[in-house]
């Protein structure tokens, strides 16, 4: 075990959270295998992953909540991983009701205070700052049952906000919520990010959650991170189809195929060029991949020489632009036009796929080419 | 004129076979467990020349009150006889803090198995159940001599260890069960606040738990209340409890049988109990309901 580096004063960064080689166990059912995460003071990272990925339980390793089987934890330049969870400088916000039934808000804001033993005038000052910045200063005299759910995540991040930790951990705090007030508390949540510069370390199942907060996103299935980068980096180069499909709504649309010679696509009645595609490694002709395009990269291009003529199945309206979906080969695939495209269902549209928007990835394992 | 339009389909019938079975047995088992305590009552306002006499479901024919005269203040229970009111006290001194020990080292145990992953709690919750259900008789050799050896037998302190001992499965289960429903992240907050072992328990969860402790205490306060056996076995023949006395009243075989002061005696020694199931007999359905779900 390696001892807490000694940090000269003025360079600790109480904010940075660094895991390394973590792994966690549940009995023999390994949910976190050697994992590496490196998060900076003040950086807003999303971890994202379907349901049962190991999220939450990254999450309570990061707290204290659960126990480490092996690898090391620091917070803001210290060792913590053996540490009590008050002692770590972290605050944390769960999915579920969990305000203490029995306290009104203002007793569940002050609980983590009076357990700390700060003085009465600060505990006042900090509740009243944390219950303005999230507008419920009417709602402290109430009994959580005596609130909506919006409010109650309102005053679960008061509660946490209070604490003034360096570092806030936020396990779905949106999820029990209805859509409306999910974006409302989101824009939120990333405004206080931008007042208090802590560094928040957010666990999501949604993507547009992701997509909409991150400086960064970790991208988790099966007890590993498949891929840590940019929200643009995310959605414009998934590293795998599985990601791919993850990020983005309406979703990726994909073409079975195989490579051949010349940098050509090939499936079923389509051959398309790939001039222009950044491939991360060596194109063997004979290959099978699953080619991937974005709604919004398919264009119309009328009198175009490269244009596929393209029969048109469905549209759905969104409002502000639409969903076509036309026939390509075999498949289906859906572009995103403006609302006010003039067309009518059967029409045959001429249709540019640009190579240098796909996704190739390969058919077996699904990992980007 | 519109036409008023009939849902299609058969009315549900009000009446069905099993509302007709359920109407046939309620005020039959009404009647089985009421006779009794009908028997008992009358019998106990009866002069002993009036029970020889009459039947025992006839009407008394002046209501006398000696009987439970008698069966309170001078009914010889073994030696003395000051009736069965010793017996009430000493079952008040035994009640009390049995109940209040067992409710609080059951809501402890059951608070720990469910938020604390101490080592080994499932198999001693598992060993909790298994000792639940096994006749208790067994235990009291054993313990008899254990007491006998830490010099707490035929005490006080010597009952109510051993209720809270006995209680110790049922409370724990229905603690446990409590707890277990409400969401581990509650209780996860409350450690990211920095609340302790005993914080944890006594400013969040016990508040939390009045509905459960309210049904603890009335399973509790029948259940030592009626004892007897372990009454008899370990309380020792100063503070022989209610149950006890009474049986020495009504089995004592010297003399004429006083039918009425055992009645009073009996009816007496029920009497806590009976307050118990009539005041909060909503709260006990849901006790028994809650002991019953899951393990
Ligand atoms: N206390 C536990 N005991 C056993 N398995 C658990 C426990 N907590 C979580 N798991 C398992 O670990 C995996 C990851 O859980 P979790 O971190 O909660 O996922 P997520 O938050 O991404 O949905 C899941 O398969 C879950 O079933
Ligand atoms: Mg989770």
């Amino acid at each position: 075990m390696q001892h807490e580096l000694p940090v000269p004063h003025g360079l600790v960064r109480p904010g940075a959270v660094s895991l390394r080689g973590v792994e966690i166990a549940y009995g023999s059912f390994r949910v976190l295998d050697r994992l590496d995460l490196e998060v900076a003071q003040s950086e807003f990272l999303v971890l994202l992953g379907p349901s049962g990925c190991g999220k939450s339980t990254l999450l309570n390793a990061v707290a204290g909540l659960t126990e480490v089987d092996a690898g090391e934890i620091w917070v803001g330049g210290r060792n913590v991983t053996w540490k009590e969870p008050k002692d770590r400088g972290i605050a944390m916000v769960f999915q579920s009701y969990t305000l203490y039934p029995r306290m009104t808000v203002r007793g569940n804001m002050s609980f983590g205070l009076q357990v700390a033993g700060i003085a009465r005038a600060e505990i006042q000052r900090r509740v009243r700052e944390a219950a303005a910045m999230l507008r419920i200063e009417d709602l402290l005299d109430r009994k959580p049952a005596e609130l909506s759910g919006g409010q109650r995540q309102r005053v679960a991040i008061g509660r946490a906000l209070v604490r003034e930790a360096a570092v806030c951990l936020f396990d779905e705090p949106l999820s029990n919520l209805d859509a409306q007030l999910r974006t409302e508390l989101r824009t939120e949540i990333k405004r206080l990010h931008v007042r208090l510069g802590a560094t928040m370390i957010f666990v999501t199942h949604d993507q547009i959650e992701a997509l909409t907060l991150a400086d960064r996103i970790a991208v988790m299935r099966d007890r590993r991170i498949q891929q840590l980068g940019t929200p643009t980096e995310i959605y414009t180069r998934p590293v795998s189809r599985f990601v791919a499909t993850f990020v983005g709504c309406p979703a990726m649309g994909f073409i079975a195929g195989h490579l051949v010679e010349g940098r050509r696509f090939k499936a079923d009645g389509l051959d398309l060029s790939l001039d222009g595609y950044q491939a991360l490694g060596e194109m063997a002709a004979g290959r099978p991949v699953d080619l991937g395009i974005r709604p919004e990269h398919i264009t119309l291009a009328p009198g175009h020489p490269e244009a596929i003529e393209a029969p048109l199945e469905l549209v759905e309206p969104m409002g502000s632009d639409l969903l076509a979906w036309v026939r390509l080969g075999t498949v289906s695939l859906a572009m995103r036009l403006p609302a006010e495209t003039p067309l009518s269902l059967g029409d045959r549209l001429p249709v540019m796929l640009p190579a240098s928007r796909f996704n190739l990835f390969d058919a077996a394992s699904g990992l980007r080419i | 004129m519109n036409a008023t339009v009939q849902p299609s389909g058969r009315r549900p019938a009000r009446l069905t076979t099993g509302r007709i079975g359920l109407y046939a047995f309620l005020p039959i088992s009404a009647l089985f467990f009421l006779t009794p305590l009908y028997v008992m009552m009358v019998t106990s306002l009866k002069t002993m020349p009036e029970i020889r006499s009459g039947s025992i479901l006839s009407w008394p024919s002046a209501h006398n009150l000696d009987a439970w005269v008698r069966a309170s203040s001078q009914a010889c229970t073994g030696l003395s006889c000051n009736g069965i009111q010793t017996g009430f006290w000493n079952s008040v001194r035994i009640l009390v803090p049995s109940v209040a020990a067992s409710i609080a080292v059951g809501a402890v145990t059951g608070y720990t198995l469910s938020f604390w992953r101490a080592r080994g709690a499932k198999t001693l919750f598992a060993a909790l159940m298994i000792v639940a259900f096994m006749p208790y008789q067994v235990f009291i050799y054993p313990l008899v001599r254990l007491f006998a050896m830490a010099g707490v037998g035929n005490s006080l302190l010597g009952i109510v260890l051993v209720h809270t001992i006995f209680g110790l499965p049922t409370m724990t289960l229905l603690f446990r069960n409590h707890f277990a429903a409400l969401p581990m992240e509650l209780f996860k907050a409350a450690r990211v606040d920095g609340a302790g072992f005993w914080r944890i328990f006594l400013q969040i969860m016990l508040p939390m738990a009045v509905p459960i402790a309210v049904v603890a205490m009335i399973l509790q306060v029948t259940g030592i209340w009626n004892d007897f056996l372990l009454g008899l076995v370990f309380t020792g023949c100063r503070n022989l409890p209610m149950t006890v006395q009474l049986n020495n009243i009504v089995a004592s075989s010297q003399g004429e049988r006083l039918y009425n002061v055992d009645m009073a005696a009996t009816m007496l020694t029920a009497l806590v109990p009976l307050c118990i199931y009539f005041i909060s007999g909503r709260w006990f359905v849901r006790g028994i309901a809650a002991g019953a779900v899951k393990g």
